[in-house]
């Protein structure tokens, strides 16, 4: 009987695209976008750090710094073109692989590495960031966006909720229940979809038989397919739905388009299930290289990029000292960051743990 | 590999492996189903090879759903199917937890015993691992916790071999929990057939001893035999108990422990309040109260999230914490 692995429709379609992968502006009627040269160099400035930011984490991890780390090498269109439509006001709910967003928040690497280093569960005040704690549970996070929205909604306030998560999460329950809440409530709130083709070992065709996009009109709200590798495009798309859902005009589903060109994570070895004749394919398509196509075109000249690498440069020699620098947490903290009032268990195993730690005079064994 | 009847030398991983493939040749109606378990053969590759040999159609890579894996595996199960379900970590069982609550533990009595659900849901669990949260949770109470379900944690590779082929042949639901840690630890392993082997609900008394019982499951069973060997250059015999079986409980062996060592300590990762060391503690009093030098003891892990990995070690009951329980029990 067996049914063979068949992939949803339009494969073959990135999307809406304002910038071709040889470096090309062109239109869109339906999505306009009206950004100047600086604007443009921005973008490509957040995407050349976060990627030189990806590259050390990953460095890190090798080197035994880090405990783990999931890479966005490929997704930095999408990360930043979302994260720079988001207002201050508005609030982004991720997974666990949305560094380009918390970039974007204002949160800084060392932050982001306390997570994956294992020195803390968080590495910066949700509140005060507009970014919720990075979200390993698959799709859990849609609903608290979508929660957040109708708080936004109640309050009567001008902003909106964005949730963050991969291909693979639109199969979990709480993403449909997610759709659902959005849907009948019109909250304020954005879904934006990284179809990155791949969940760890599996193919998107494992989990769809429709473009993901189209999963939105089910629901009873708009969805749209964009380029995830052109910056240009995520940041006209997003921008477009986050203004209508501040508007009162409810949900939007976000396909970015993209591909996730490196591992899972440090953890695991592609090699084992997918070609490598596949990741050149998407190499072609790379998000950074179109937009220096175009500022090169538009005359922006070796020097800009010179001083650019210089900053990135700059970037890992911080993140290299500081992320080996990072304090892990006090054990004894543990036990009072579990309740807001006082709890005798803790009280008590708090007491038990520093008389077990103070106990110890030589090297402790491992268990 | 060695001939079946013959003893081999695997990893914990790679025994599981083995009995997973004996119990799919043994009965054309057992299933994998799970994330990743197929081209990849899971993330600790447990069923490496399997969907190679057996095919897509019985070694499935669902969508990214717990609640459909386990959802699924209770139709396939009333379809006569006995599917054996991987949740990739322990910390991402909970989307699952009303499908195996609700449905999973309750059909059996709700169709008034018609209806079995032979289904396996293995968990690969515990800390130790540097991992990032909700990959290194102790979560075995929760299930225990709920009548119709059976709950094992398999110890060693010999046991993993052999208790899954019994899992999958239960026509109870049972939740397999594998010690993440020791996926990679080696030990003899006897292949094919074994009718003498100890059944999948009895505990293991895995070092006799004397003077204390240390009672354990999982990886914590290595810890409780490495406390024995320091005792011993002290001059305490300590016995360890290999639980394997958490509901039921193997009440008789541990009462019987008891009343040897007159001491005993309960070790378990998992969190203290309602964990399996209350249950033990409670029904060894009932059993053996008289017989008892000191009340039962526990080293088990503090009630607090999973800690970060970096402070982990602090956290996950060690040598020095199973060894100080058993100074307490002779300190009555
Ligand atoms: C509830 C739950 N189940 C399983 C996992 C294990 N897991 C971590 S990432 C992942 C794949 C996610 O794929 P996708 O949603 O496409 O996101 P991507 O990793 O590609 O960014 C899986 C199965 C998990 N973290 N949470
Ligand atoms: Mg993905």
């Amino acid at each position: 009987m067996s049914q063979p692995l068949i992939d949803p429709p339009g494969q073959d379609d990135p999307g809406v695209q304002l910038l071709t992968p040889g470096g090309r502006r062109v239109a869109d009627p339906g999505h306009p976008l009206d950004v100047d040269l600086p604007t443009v160099q921005g973008l490509l400035r957040d995407m050349t750090l976060l990627r030189r930011f990806d590259s050390e984490a990953t460095a890190l991890q090798r080197q035994g710094e880090l405990g783990l780390w999931a890479s966005c090498l490929g997704q930095e269109a999408a990360q930043v073109g979302a994260g720079r439509a988001l207002a201050p006001a508005d609030f982004a709910f991720t997974s666990y692989r949305e560094h380009g967003v918390a970039w974007c928040r204002g949160i800084r690497p060392t932050q982001m590495l306390r997570f994956w280093r294992g020195s803390a569960h968080g590495g910066w005040d949700p509140r005060a960031a507009g970014m919720g704690n990075y979200t390993v549970i698959i799709g859990a996070q849609a609903l608290h966006a979508v929660g957040y929205a109708m708080g936004i909604q109640r309050d009567g306030a001008d902003a909106a909720a964005m949730a963050f998560f991969g291909d693979g999460a639109t199969s979990q329950g709480d993403v449909a229940e997610a759709f659902t809440f959005a849907a009948v409530s019109s909250a304020p709130v954005v879904f934006f979809c990284q179809n990155n083709q791949w969940a760890i070992s599996e193919p998107l065709s494992r989990q769809t038989r429709v473009p993901l996009w189209q999963r939105a009109h089910g629901f009873g709200f708009p969805g749209v397919r964009v380029d995830g590798n052109d910056v240009l495009a995520v940041l006209a798309v997003t921008r477009a739905a986050l203004a209508q859902a501040r508007a009162g005009g409810g949900p939007t589903l976000i396909e970015a388009f993209t591909y996730r060109m490196a591992a899972h994570t440090t953890s695991d070895d592609p090699s084992r299930y997918r070609d490598a004749a596949e990741v050149d394919q998407w190499r072609a398509r790379d998000p950074l290289l179109r937009v220096e196509r175009y500022l090169r075109a538009e005359g922006v000249g070796d020097a800009w990029f010179d001083d650019l690498g210089a900053e990135a440069d700059d970037l890992a020699e911080g993140i290299r000292s500081g992320a080996r620098a990072l304090p892990d947490t006090d054990p004894l903290a543990v036990f009072d960051l579990v309740y807001a009032e006082p709890h005798p268990a803790m009280a008590r195993q708090q007491a038990e743990l520093a008389a077990h730690l103070a106990s110890f005079t030589g090297p402790r064994e491992p268990g | 590999m060695s001939e079946p009847g013959g003893t081999t030398t695997l990893a914990l991983g790679a025994a599981i492996n083995a009995g997973l493939r004996q119990a799919m040749d043994d009965d054309p109606r057992v299933l994998v189903l799970g994330e990743d378990v197929g081209r990849l053969g899971g993330v600790f590759r447990v069923t490496d090879g399997l969907q190679k040999d057996f095919g897509g159609d019985r070694v499935v890579d669902t969508p990214l759903a717990e609640s459909g894996i386990v959802g699924a595996a209770i139709g396939l199960a009333v379809r006569g199917y006995r599917p054996v379900c991987e949740i990739q970590f322990d910390g991402f069982v909970y989307p699952a937890f009303d499908q195996v609550v609700s449905q999973l533990a309750k059909l059996r009595t709700r169709s008034g015993g018609t209806l079995a659900m032979p289904v396996v849901i293995r968990i690969p669990y515990g800390g130790g691992i540097g991992a990032v949260e909700h990959h290194s949770e102790s979560n075995e109470s929760y299930f225990v916790h709920t009548a119709g379900l059976r709950v094992v944690a398999c110890s060693s590779p010999a046991d993993g071999y052999r208790m899954i082929q019994e899992a999958v042949r239960s026509d109870d639901p049972v939740v397999f929990y594998e010690p993440k840690r020791r996926y990679w630890e080696k030990g003899p392993v006897r292949l094919g057939p074994a009718a003498d082997d100890l059944p999948l609900h009895r505990a293991r008394v895995v070092r006799p001893g004397t003077d204390a019982t240390v009672v354990a499951h999982g990886a914590m069973v290595r810890v409780a035999l490495d406390a024995a060997e320091a005792a011993r250059a002290e001059g305490r015999s300590l016995e360890v108990v290999d639980l394997r079986s958490l509901s039921p409980l193997d009440l008789p062996t541990l009462v019987d422990s008891a009343r040897r060592t007159r001491r005993v300590v309960v070790v378990h990762e998992a969190p203290r309040t309602l964990g399996l060391g209350a249950e033990i503690a409670a029904e060894l009093a009932d059993a053996c109260f008289y017989e008892l030098e000191a009340p039962v003891q526990r080293v088990t892990g503090y009630d607090v999230p999973y800690p970060p990995s970096r402070v982990e070690e602090d956290f996950l009951p060690d040598l020095d914490r199973v060894l100080d329980a058993v100074d307490r029990t002779f300190g009555y």
